[in-house]
């Protein structure tokens, strides 16, 4: 997700060094994020009534491995299923709305599986979903990419404070947090262990 | 980064990450929809004081496709054949909200000039200044080297990576290339090693104190160094007087000496590739043999500048004055993507 945030508007701290996690409030460990990944993964196929049309794209950084463990969930449940046609990734840095408030973001990588989009059922995976603003970022970069069936999005956390009238399809956690509050999400696959924080209560 | 002047202002870091920025860049142009809504508002001003087709097309390109406005201004039918300066040209078009001026121009130095005049609080790129610098071109051959033989030959992801012990061999006239002078420079930066080869009447003087070895024999260098890639520069008549300009005695004898052809096409290693910034003078310094060999890169050259453009473009233009947060946030962020 380090592409496509920042710290200070969005509330998440991933370029943060980790010294500070252990005065953090943890709400997730490994276990439940396990849990709720597998959970989200059997509701994407009973919604869509399988996974044969249905192509999951994590957005950077950390919705690309979110989308690959769900990806591994439905082959894993489902007959006829192949990790690699089925997840991609979906940089949004070049559709942001915000680009003029922030330093210059690097860009990440857009990589759709072969099969392409058109006809598909997209499912967007990412971290956390706060104002709603890259999902919004996401559905223009889907636009140019090809022409969907439909369009859901799957969230590891809404911790709310939506600043449009976007909602998640498939939350594995719903967080009641405060504006000054941080959320960080860490994988194994980018911070080495898996967790959910909430940073910056005592203010 | 706030101007792009010359090669040399520029560190590994940043090379590197302007190099993976296009990377990025090259992959949407291979898209249907190419456009992308990234510059909206912004105003790119295209200045040429000289003639140019590919520079200016690719940058115009470029800025469009990152869906920025763009101004084109050619010194040819404007007010500067009236005896404007570059002074009152630069705060003409600040007045008209230019973000970023793309400055070709004759004399060495405009471009800094502009940049360091407090005329214009647009970014300035150099698109080419007298026989000092285009930095732009200098990138997409980097882009195109790194491309092409670092890693898998092209298929394996090169982010990250520079160019450390590729051997490059540069040929031709080097006295009036600013294409050279920016190669050096950069290739150096990303740990390439250069060899000039030219005759020595067009070896510029201080040559000495580049990063880079210097010949005056193509086929010993070739022999020699079996360069990984080889870059004919284009002879600039129109630098020269007539003929060689008594640079060289005959367009014939230049061709012997240090053209490209068929035979030494043959002696370069099996993967080297050769690279033209355009446009050539075919049966000069490149025979039509070479120019089109499929280990010829050149048209590609031309395809990789449009997304080396928008990379600089977008690092340039797209990111905010103040950075909002005390976190070294940026930085760690690249690692990540990395």
């Amino acid at each position: 997700m380090s592409t496509g945030m920042s710290a200070s508007t969005d509330g998440r701290s991933d370029g943060q060094s980790h010294g500070t996690s252990d005065d953090a409030n943890v709400v997730l460990g490994a276990p439940e994020i396990g849990r709720a990944l597998t959970r989200i993964a059997h509701e994407i196929l009973e919604r869509n009534k399988g996974g044969s049309d249905v192509v999951l794209l994590g957005i950077p950084t950390r919705g690309l491995p979110l989308a690959r463990r769900l990806a591994a969930r439905l082959v894993a449940v489902e007959a006829g299923l192949e990790v690699d046609g089925l997840v991609g990734s979906l940089d949004v840095t070049m559709y942001r709305d915000d680009l003029a408030h922030h330093p210059t973001r690097t860009i990440g990588a857009t990589d759709i599986p072969g099969s392409g989009i058109d006809d598909k059922v997209v499912v967007l995976v990412d971290d956390v979903l706060f104002s709603g603003r890259t999902i919004r970022a996401a559905l223009d970069a889907i636009s140019d990419l090809g022409r969907p069936r439909a369009v859901q999005l799957a969230a590891l956390v809404d911790r709310g404070h939506r600043e449009l009238p976007i909602r998640a399809d498939f939350v594995g956690k719903n967080l009641p947090t405060a504006l000054y509050e941080r959320v960080r999400v860490l994988l194994d696959e980018t911070d080495g262990r898996d967790a959910v924080l909430i940073e910056g209560g005592a203010r | 980064m706030r101007h792009l002047l010359s090669t040399a202002d520029l560190d590994v870091a940043e090379a590197v990450r302007i190099l993976d920025t296009a990377g990025q860049m090259a992959a949407t142009q291979a898209r249907e929809i190419k456009k992308l809504p990234t510059l909206r508002g912004r105003t790119v001003v295209n200045l040429f004081f000289e003639d140019s087709t590919r520079t200016r097309i690719s940058f115009e390109t470029a800025a469009k496709r990152l869906s920025a406005d763009v101004i084109n201004f050619s010194a040819k039918g404007s007010s500067v054949s009236k005896g404007e300066s570059l002074k009152d040209t630069a705060l003409t078009l600040q007045a008209m909200g230019a973000d970023a001026v793309v400055i070709r121009h004759h004399a060495s130095g405009a471009p800094h000039t502009l940049a360091h005049g407090g005329w214009t609080t647009g970014s300035v790129v150099n698109a080419g200044d007298g026989t000092h610098q285009h930095p732009t071109q200098a990138l997409l051959d980097a882009y195109t080297l790194r491309r092409h033989l670092v890693g898998d030959g092209g298929r394996a992801d090169v982010s990250g990576r520079d160019l450390t012990g590729l051997r490059v061999a540069i040929v031709g006239d080097v006295l009036h290339s600013r294409v050279a002078r920016s190669n050096v420079q950069l290739l150096h930066t990303l740990g390439a090693e250069v060899t000039l080869v030219a005759p020595p009447t067009l070896v510029p003087v201080g040559v000495e104190a580049w990063p880079a070895r210097v010949s005056y024999h193509l086929d010993e260098a070739i022999a020699d160094d079996k360069p990984d890639a080889i870059m004919m520069l284009r002879v600039q008549r129109e630098r020269m007087s007539s003929a060689g300009g008594g640079f060289f005695p005959s367009p014939l004898e230049y061709t012997r000496g240090y053209g490209l052809d068929a035979r030494r096409l043959a002696s370069l290693p099996e993967h080297a590739i050769v690279l033209h910034p355009g446009p050539m003078n075919r049966g000069l310094e490149i025979s039509a043999d070479a120019a089109d060999s499929s280990r010829a890169v050149i048209v590609e050259q031309v395809a990789n500048g449009v997304a080396v453009r928008m990379a600089v473009l977008y690092l340039l233009l797209a990111g905010g004055d103040a950075p909002t947060s005390s976190q070294p946030g940026t930085t760690n962020e690249t690692k990540v993507d990395a």
